[in-house]
């Protein structure tokens, strides 16, 4: 009597060439054993595709980072497997939450001890404009004292949408200039917060 | 014999007389007032009679009443008789312009943050107390926010259009 199992006897090879995303190369010329490109775009190449996030979770769009973080959503499709616990080691840092009036200083601080280039995403209404909580103890909006690269709506936002935020801080960075942060606009943008 | 709020009311006469009055019992608990001057008084009485024994303070808060002109704010003491199970509610009333009331913190410990918490939310200015300062709130704030004079809206900001939020 025949076992039941059949094998793969003729198995179809992967097309492993489909199924990985690879990064386009810069505009620029290139030649035999050359090529030339601006500096400015393999530098935002480099850094759009390994950004270092910093979570600031206080509150449930938390929750809903930690879906985007987890296989289904995984945000390390992006580059960003490593997501840091340590200010100094970060570029992005990810405000998630409510951010209660006396833990503004808090976060101001660890907006300062981030290292340039850092760039900043406010997820959820709490954090882009107080949310729900018009109320005498809650900061109405983390831009009152640190400076914001992207807002993502929602009370929560789904993973899809705190990834769509993620990609559009991807295109800043990417397409930012190297000479930016040493520029009079973005001197008067900290200054603006009072930031040295 | 078992404690009851009868014991407990006719103890309370027959020590303070009419200082304490307007005994109920709403939601089947007793509650009743002095005038405050006198709170640490019938807090120290209902600590050491043996037969009343309320030595658990469980909580202390205010209240604030802004149509009761002289005695706009409630100071409330919930007190617990752990031996017989048994809790009562003990009120002082204080004028909004002078809010001294004397600290509970000698007599409970438990007092302490309790009373900070109640002066950073309504102004009550605990005589007395070893370290009254904002225990919740951002120590800039300078106002009660608990106080019903003041809206509950964060009144700094200037981007919420009051129509859009269905007030005016």
């Amino acid at each position: 009597m025949s076992r039941p199992v059949r094998f793969n006897i003729h198995p179809i090879e992967a097309k492993i060439n489909e199924s990985i995303a690879a990064i386009e190369a810069p505009e620029g010329y290139s030649g035999d054993g050359f090529f030339t490109s601006k500096l400015s775009d393999v530098v935002g190449l480099a850094r759009k595709n390994s950004l270092w996030p910093l979570p600031f979770a206080t509150s449930c769009c938390g929750i809903e980072f930690m879906a985007t973080m987890g296989s289904h959503y995984d945000l390390a499709r992006f580059g960003s497997e490593r997501v840091g616990f340590s200010p100094r080691q970060c570029d992005l840092l990810m405000v998630m939450g409510t951010i209660a009036k006396k833990m503004g200083p808090v976060l101001r601080q660890v907006y300062l001890q981030m290292a340039e280039p850092r760039w900043v995403i406010a997820v959820g209404a709490c954090a882009s404009s107080g949310g729900i909580f018009d109320t005498y103890s809650v900061l109405q909006g983390i831009d009152q004292v640190i400076p914001v690269d992207v807002y993502v709506p929602g009370c929560p936002p789904r993973p899809e949408a705190i990834l769509d935020g993620f990609m559009k801080i991807q295109d800043l960075v990417g397409a930012e200039s190297i000479r930016r942060r040493n520029s009079d606009q973005y001197k008067a943008l900290l200054n603006g917060y009072g930031i040295e | 014999m078992a404690l009851n709020y009868q014991y407990i009311q006719t103890k309370l006469t027959e020590k303070f007389g009419d200082a304490v009055g307007n005994f109920e019992e709403s939601y089947g608990m007793l509650c009743f007032e002095s005038p405050k001057e006198q709170n640490l008084k019938v807090l120290q009485y209902l600590y050491d009679e043996p037969s009343l024994g309320f030595q658990f303070l469980t909580d202390l808060c205010a209240v604030n009443y802004p149509d009761n002109i002289g005695r706009e704010l409630a100071v409330v003491y919930h007190l617990h008789n752990l031996q017989e199970n048994i809790r009562i509610r003990y009120k002082v009333f204080t004028a909004i312009e002078n809010t001294d009331v004397f600290t509970a913190t000698k007599l409970f410990s438990s007092a302490d943050w309790m009373e900070r918490e109640t002066f950073d939310f309504y102004g009550i200015n605990f005589v007395g107390h070893p370290n009254l300062k904002r225990i919740l709130n951002v120590d800039e704030m300078d106002y009660f926010p608990l106080r019903k004079e003041y809206p509950l809206e964060d009144q700094t900001r200037i981007d919420k259009d009051d129509q859009m939020f269905g007030r005016n």
